[in-house]
């Protein structure tokens, strides 16, 4: 008889696991993802770049892109504060910060979009406050990047927490010890420890942020050309039967998360060397 | 730098870490907080570093009010067990830290920050490895490079918290050596806490021993060790063999044991008597019989394990010049030259 370490399953065993998890991986993650791009280019490149530069596509991306680029660096700032409160102080309500932390992963989207509508709507508490200033928060840019930045703000605090908790206070305590500032602490100490965490997190925080529909669905209003994201712009041409185009700004909305996705793997790939902890 | 703790007090939660202590530290000793886990020693050490500040009581440095100065304008180097080092700076980085931080005209010149890190990498025996990362370097070296990042600022005090504690026993030995050596070589007034008594026996000029968040004896070692001031001291110092008995009239009883007990109020009593106060004896007045059930031989001497006639475990250390004359299962004669007995 053969031997083999005592972990080491049949090769029946692991051959099946394996083929249910590819046939798994196909139907739910690959196939649809390839229907998207070739329902696309079903009639060809022309009609589905010519979708992408319509004025109300090109002004979808935009606010997707605007969307992006406010809630990631909010988020980053302030899962970084969050984290480093939990992870390397003792508080009361410490375990109830932690639950809040999480709550926009168990809230569905649509009530996170409702309860801003509720908030600052027309009908809302500060309703006739905002009109009377001419604010506008809901049906505009304000209430879907507070939405936006709702449904993605655990992102960056939940993939630090670990992380720092991990690495302790030592090497802060340290660097107390040896006269630095708290702010010369955080910049040479904390902050390049977890550079690589917070761009993982920053990653996939933005690859939410540019995907997001229910929440910002709701506090959108769908004005074509001007509250519509990319993923309300492919909900409106494919609910008017335009295929070709929902599907060709739902292939380039994969695009973006494909490279997101890439730009992290390569990061997993670069960054060992550097996160072996130091002991 | 003479060091004033005056009764400190410091609770974490409900759970008390420090009851009131005080200790006066002298210019340029090296003392050792002793004492098992959740004695305080610790906290008390951090309470020094101003990384804990304690509730009452006072901490002086040179007379000066040091209580609620933080630990960043205390100038004390403190070296972690897990060595606490920069992961992503490099061994001469890592101790330039505490020369670089500081601002303005405190501020050394580049070059000098550099001369003082090679002149700390060759007091610590690291020369030529200050490129390297911490990862790159073994426990025992990690631990020299936080010794040198400590030294670096010319701490008024260094302060180590078990540092020895996550290193093998053969890189304990000989980094013990060269902390003493350093210490002698800077004169830097030193206070390292170790759970070890060995180990703060052998390196310290004198010794606190803390239990219970209180300090249970300060002296030399061999005052704390040939004269423990309680039960506590004497049981946690030194190896000792431990007889539970009663004192009525001067006199220790422990079955057929007995000691005399000058000065002990009569009533339950704790009597330790030391493996190497054990000797051997001509039969009678004094002297009982021991089985003998292992010999182990310890350097000089033979370790002996046996059991008294009622049945009860004691060890002894024989000196081995000469041999002895018995085995496992033979029955000797011993007397006890000296025991510490104290009230229960």
């Amino acid at each position: 008889m053969s031997q083999r370490p005592a972990n080491a399953d049949s090769a029946l065993v692991q051959g099946v696991v394996l083929a249910v998890m590819a046939a798994f991986l196909g139907l739910v993650l690959i196939l649809p993802m390839a229907t998207v791009f070739y329902e696309a280019l079903r009639k060809g490149w022309a009609p589905a770049l010519e979708a992408i530069q319509n004025p109300d596509a090109i002004s979808a991306i935009k606010l997707t892109l605007i969307t992006a680029a406010i809630t990631v660096p909010f988020n980053a700032v302030f899962g970084v504060c969050a984290a480093w409160a939990v992870a390397k102080h003792e508080f009361p309500g410490k375990s109830f910060l932690i639950t809040l932390i999480d709550l926009p992963f168990s809230v569905s989207p649509v009530v996170a979009g409702l309860i801003y509508v509720l908030i600052f709507g027309a009908q809302g508490w500060f309703g006739e406050w905002l009109i009377d200033h001419d604010i506008k928060i809901i049906f505009a840019l304000p209430g879907i990047a507070l939405a936006t930045i709702f449904v993605t703000f655990p992102f960056v605090a939940r993939e630090l927490i670990p992380l720092m908790q991990e690495q302790g206070v030592d090497e802060e305590e340290a660097a107390v010890s040896l006269g630095a500032s708290g702010l010369r602490t955080f910049w040479s100490v904390t902050a390049p420890n977890i550079r690589w965490g917070l761009l993982y997190g920053v990653l996939l925080c933005n690859a939410r942020a540019m995907g997001e529909f229910g929440a910002v669905s709701v506090v959108s209003g769908h004005i074509r050309g001007l509250t519509n994201t990319m993923p309300l712009h492919v909900e409106i041409l494919y609910n008017e039967y335009d295929f070709v185009g929902a599907f060709s700004v739902a292939a380039l909305l994969c695009g973006l998360a494909i490279v997101t996705l890439a730009l992290k793997t390569l990061l997993e790939i670069l960054q060992p060397q550097t996160r072996r902890p130091g002991h | 730098m003479t060091i004033s703790i005056q009764s400190v007090a410091k609770s974490f939660g409900r759970f008390p870490a420090l009851n009131g202590v005080s200790l006066e530290i002298a210019d340029g000793e090296l003392l050792a907080l002793l004492g098992p886990s959740g004695s305080g020693k610790t906290t008390l050490l951090r309470a020094i570093a101003g990384l804990e500040f304690p509730e009452s009581g006072q901490i002086l440095f040179d007379g000066q009010d040091m209580t609620q100065v933080s630990a960043a304008d205390r100038r004390v180097g403190f070296v972690f067990q897990q060595y606490a080092l920069f992961r992503h700076m490099s061994v001469a980085r890592n101790i330039a830290f505490g020369l670089e931080v500081r601002k303005g005209a405190d501020r050394p010149s580049k070059a000098a920050i550099q001369a003082r890190v090679e002149e700390l990498l060759k007091l610590v025996e690291l020369d030529g490895l200050g490129g390297r990362y911490p990862s790159q370097l073994s426990g025992g070296q990690r631990q020299r490079v936080a010794l040198a990042r400590a030294l670096a600022v010319d701490p008024s005090v260094l302060l180590l918290d078990e540092p020895f504690g996550a290193l093998d026993a053969t890189v304990r030995k000989s980094l013990r050596k060269e902390l003493r050596r350093i210490h002698d070589a800077t004169g830097v007034t030193t206070i390292f806490v170790t759970h070890d008594q060995e180990e703060a026996l052998e390196l310290a000029d004198r010794v606190a021993i803390l239990n219970l968040g209180v300090i249970q004896q300060v002296g030399t070692p061999s005052e704390v060790h040939d004269a423990p001031a309680n039960a506590f001291v004497c049981g946690f110092v030194g190896e000792a063999n431990r007889l539970e008995g009663e004192v009525r009239g001067g006199r220790f009883r422990s079955g057929d044991i007995e000691l005399a007990s000058p000065g002990v109020a009569d009533g339950a009593a704790t009597a330790f008597i030391r493996p190497h106060e054990l000797t051997r004896a001509a039969a009678g007045a004094g002297a009982f019989a021991l089985t003998v059930e292992r010999i182990t031989p310890q350097g000089p001497v033979l370790h002996v394990e046996g059991r008294t006639a009622d049945g009860r475990r004691l060890e002894a250390a024989f000196a081995r010049a000469g041999g002895l004359g018995f085995q496992p299962g033979d029955q000797v004669q011993v007397a006890v030259e000296r025991a510490h007995i104290f009230s229960a």
